[in-house]
């Protein structure tokens, strides 16, 4: 750590000014630059989580906000803390959320393996691309990802639904229709496709810097291609199986869209039940409360895993 | 390591499975009918349709406006959030900067854009603003999910940075504040163009969050096509999927060509 | 090196006891949580020398070098450079100036920036750095490269930049880490005696840190030798080589044949050790600071042995000592000198080199014979640590 505050050898014949000023006030170099994004995210980040919180514990009203305070003053100037834990209950009670929050977590499951099956064999082809090839390769992984990801899936509904491309291009041969639009395999499918980048991406970078000595070396002592990919290449890609997996599947846990889109109303997703008891029902303690079980359930020991993963890496 | 003809097939068909419905958007876009899947002629008459539609138009200028301005606050909170976390070794807070900052990269859409909501709507009984919402809170809303990911991107690249080029530059002379701006900021320059790309097109595709947190008169362009496609497929929507990967296309196709022309650089 | 030792010779301040240091590093300890990469330090150093750092990986040579820098803050102990107390003081503020061991040159200017960014922080007039560049360019015979980027520069090439840069400022006190570790030997051989004749031309107060012990002997007009965090020894190279202080200085600098006696007998003018691991006693010809009975060791160079086919004639000294029966097994012929690994009876080896004075010597020592080791009695140290 270098010492930023000092006593001048030399007088210095300018001072940057507004650094002058602030330390003056005992605002040291180092804190102008952590507090702003500091006191930005406890704003716009730390505070909304406590408020879902907070509105989690009361109940939904015909009113401006819809919802009641919790904290109330009496006529003689008593103040009085209301909870209700009646969203909780209702949340354990009713199989429809747990339903939701299994079937979320399967849909992502299933997703993220279909993801990885077809998300492999394009990241290492690209990254045993000759030089320049692997580049261009990658700009066409990257590109469908920097167009609008509302605009793919909706690409999706013109190919999936009845009398759309597939099954038309079907149809020329005489098979009938499949439905594969509004069930939980356009669903999947949605999934795959919109996420697929973030699986590719990371595998690439960690197949890209294999060393093809190791590949070398097991053919030399007498393995077959395939052996060196179960023996050699997978077990060494597993990080970057780990990564892709997990940037895969953990957005798409709490999705919204594409089951709206391409799913079925019964598609039971988390996501979409937290919208449409905000939304359609006008319940935002209800949501809150199915927000935080959400974040409980399943960011928290997210986060948990993230720190452990940071910390076994080592970060700077 | 050749494993015969499996592999490039099953890249091929990968990238088939990528491209397939995006080749269909463009291809149906120029449709002559209405039916989105049957080819009737060519006909550009779709795009005339877009380009005339004030509703698209109008959420199109207000989703890049948005965008622009959420991709700068992003950008400057998110290196300011990248230096104290890499550069500075210890401070107080510093494991729950660096929790928080990554939280919006694991917390669903739908959770930030509620939680934000909320927080708007408590402010504005508590002081009266913001009075109602609209762009400006899409804006603020935009600007702390982007800068997660802002924040990542420089990270990353500050992680690389060779540290002994910023001892160099203070032996010589020059302050922390000095050595940022000389040294450190220059080198990391190409990170931060991507860092405020990223945070721009997540912006701009954002619908969930802008869904929370807008108000009335101020639909982005996500929401107004996501309102038209609810009920189903519309070739007008073709055409503007069209324009924008048009666009993107163009976008990555000089940012890679100019990446290829540049010459290796030596030692960081 | 003629003229360095001329010069060196003249004053040699750190032999004069009322001459003042240029750099007091008193009691310095620097801990990474629990170790303690500096242990204890405590050196001085005078104006206009060129002493080197001299340590294995470990030994804490670059962790002493970045604390005098001011890149790292000391856990204990103070740091005083020409009188004036370093501890407070950041790394931009401080009259030092450093040269990168990767060179850290800023990739994204030129070299006539990388040089002048120093002067720019001083907020120099523009025709004074002008002329200061020129001036640097010159003196590492770079002229006509300050437009150049460092990618487009030879690893030599930037090397020189980086000097150059760091001269620019004109420290009093200038630290180099490991400044020849990146070229090749040549190189580093030419840029060694450049090296030399800028320190001894510019008159500045050189810090070299260095893991190669034939350059820091080359070098330096001292040389601190360091182990696990702490000062070995520290003296001129001669002092180093010749009168190594313990086993470890003996065996770090050059190499030696080290051998594990026990004192019998311990008069005021001499001592005589008893090894069984050499297999014949040892006869000094000077008083020793140790006690009878007492085991220590002793070594001595390889060059410092003389191999003979029939037994050398007396030399005076009582006994059969410093004098022995080997048997070369292997001979290395290195062009300007050759290595003999002579097997002792005891079993052990004993490493002698022999320059190789005459031309296709027709009675050289060949493979498998059987010789004769002598030596002088004031030829090997006795070494109590």
């Amino acid at each position: 750590m270098t010492a930023e505050v000092a006593a001048p050898t030399a007088p210095t014949r300018r001072r940057f000014g507004i650094t002058h000023w602030l330390a003056k006030m005992g605002i040291t170099g180092r804190w102008v630059v952590i507090l702003p994004p500091a006191l930005w995210l406890t704003v716009f980040l730390l505070i909304p989580l406590a408020v879902v919180f907070k509105i989690s514990f009361s109940e939904a009203v015909v009113a401006q906000p819809p919802y009641l305070p919790l904290i109330t003053f009496g006529e003689n100037g008593e103040v009085q803390l209301t909870l209700h834990l009646s969203n909780y209950l209702f949340l354990g009670e009713d199989s429809l959320y747990i339903a939701a929050y299994l079937n979320s977590i399967k849909i992502a499951l299933v997703s993220t393996v279909m993801a990885l099956l077809i998300g492999y064999p394009i990241a290492y082809f690209v990254a045993r691309a000759p030089g320049r090839w692997r580049n261009i390769l990658l700009m066409l992984v990257i590109l469908p990802f920097w167009s609008s990801f509302l605009l793919r899936v909706y690409a999706w509904i013109g190919f999936l639904k009845n009398n759309g491309v597939i099954n038309n291009f079907l149809g020329a041969f005489g098979i009938p229709q499949i439905t594969m639009l509004y069930t939980d395999f356009g669903v999947y499918v949605g999934i795959v496709y919109t996420y697929l980048p973030f699986m590719i991406l990371p595998l690439y970078t960690n197949l890209v810097k294999l060393d093809t000595a190791l590949l070398e070396a097991s053919a030399d002592l007498g393995g077959r291609p395939f052996r060196t990919f179960l023996s050699i290449t997978l077990p060494l890609s597993f990080p970057g199986i780990v990564a892709g997996s997990m940037l895969v599947f953990i957005p798409s846990i709490g999705e919204y869209v594409i089951p709206t889109l391409l799913g079925s109303p019964s598609t039971l997703m988390i996501g979409r039940v937290l919208w449409d008891e905000f939304f359609s029902n006008r319940n935002w303690p209800l949501a809150a409360s199915v927000a935080v079980a959400m974040l409980v359930v399943v960011v928290g020991p997210l986060m948990l895993l993230q720190r452990a993963q940071n910390a076994v890496s080592g970060d700077s | 390591m050749r494993r015969g003809l499996f592999l490039p097939i099953a890249a091929a068909l990968g990238f088939i499975f990528l491209y397939a419905p995006i080749v269909s958007l463009v291809i149906f876009s120029f449709n002559q009918n209405r039916l989105v899947t049957v080819w009737g002629g060519f006909s550009t008459r779709w795009y005339a349709q877009l380009f005339s539609d004030p509703k698209i138009l109008n959420a199109a200028i207000l989703s890049l406006r948005i965008a622009a301005v959420s991709a700068t606050i992003a950008l400057v909170l998110g290196t300011l959030c990248a230096v104290a976390l890499t550069r500075f070794r210890r401070f107080r807070f510093k494991t729950l900067l660096g929790g928080l900052i990554s939280a919006p990269l694991v917390m669903p859409d739908v959770i930030t854009g509620l939680s934000l909501l909320l927080l708007f709507v408590t402010m504005q009984s508590l002081f009266g603003w913001p009075a109602g919402r609209g762009e400006l809170t899409i804006i603020l809303a935009h600007a702390t999910f982007c800068m997660a990911y802002a924040t990542v991107v420089i990270r990353s690249r500050l992680g690389e940075l060779d540290l002994s080029l910023e001892e160099a530059a203070q032996d010589l002379g020059a302050t922390p504040a000095r050595v940022f701006f000389d040294i450190t900021l220059p080198i990391i320059a190409p990170a931060l163009a991507s860092g405020w790309l990223l945070s721009f097109t997540l912006s701009l595709d954002d619908l969930v969050i802008a869904s929370f947190v807008s108000g009335p008169g101020s639909s982005t362009l996500p929401m107004v096509i996501f309102s038209k496609i609810k009920l189903g497929v519309s070739p007008d929507v073709n055409a503007l999927a069209s324009v924008i990967i048009g666009v993107v296309a163009l976008g990555v196709g000089i940012a890679t060509l100019l990446q290829l022309r540049r010459p290796k650089v030596g030692p960081r | 090196m003629s003229k360095k030792s001329q010069i060196a010779a003249d004053t040699r301040p750190w032999r004069d006891p009322a001459a003042r240091p240029f750099v007091r590093i008193r009691n310095v300890t620097k801990k990474f949580g629990n170790v303690a990469a500096v242990n204890d330090v405590s050196l001085d150093i005078f104006k206009g020398e060129l002493f080197c750092l001299l340590g294995g990986s470990g030994s804490g040579k670059s962790t002493l070098l970045r604390m005098l820098a001011g890149f790292e803050q000391l856990t204990a102990g103070g740091i005083e450079i020409d009188g004036q107390d370093m501890a407070a003081v950041p790394p931009y503020r401080r009259p030092v100036n450093m040269m990168f061991q990767s060179y850290a040159l800023f990739p994204h200017m030129t070299v006539w920036n990388n040089i002048a960014y120093g002067l720019r922080r001083d907020r120099l007039p523009k025709h004074e750095i002008a002329e200061r560049v020129a001036e640097l360019l010159k003196l590492v015979k770079l002229e006509g490269y300050e437009a150049r980027k460092p990618d487009q520069l030879s690893g030599g090439q930037r090397q020189r930049v980086a000097l150059a840069r760091s001269l620019a400022k004109r420290p009093k006190l200038l630290l180099l880490d490991e400044p020849l570790g990146a070229l090749d030997k040549k190189l580093r051989e030419e840029t060694q005696f450049e090296l030399v004749k800028i320190q001894e031309t510019l008159g500045v107060t050189f810090i070299v840190v260095t893991h190669d012990q034939e350059e820091a002997m080359s070098l330096a007009t001292r040389i601190g030798v360091m182990n696990q965090g702490e000062i070995a020894m520290v003296g001129e190279p001669t002092d180093i080589y010749e009168f190594p202080n313990s086993r470890f200085v003996a065996n770090f600098i050059g190499s030696a044949n080290m051998f594990e006696g026990v004192v019998v007998e311990d008069e005021s003018d001499h001592v005589r050790i008893r090894s069984s691991e050499l297999g014949t006693d040892i006869y000094v010809g000077h008083g020793v600071d140790c006690s009878p009975d007492q085991t220590l060791w002793w070594s001595i160079r390889p060059e410092k042995i003389r191999l003979t086919r029939d037994r050398p004639p007396p030399t005076g000294v009582p006994g059969d000592a410093n004098v022995l029966k080997g048997f070369v097994e292997d001979i290395a012929y290195l062009g300007d000198m050759t290595v003999y690994q002579v097997k002792l009876e005891s079993g052990r080896y004993m490493r002698v080199t022999k320059a190789n004075s005459l031309r296709g010597d027709p009675d050289a020592i060949r493979w498998d014979e059987a010789v004769w080791a002598s030596w002088d009695g004031s030829a090997g140290s006795v070494l109590t640590s």
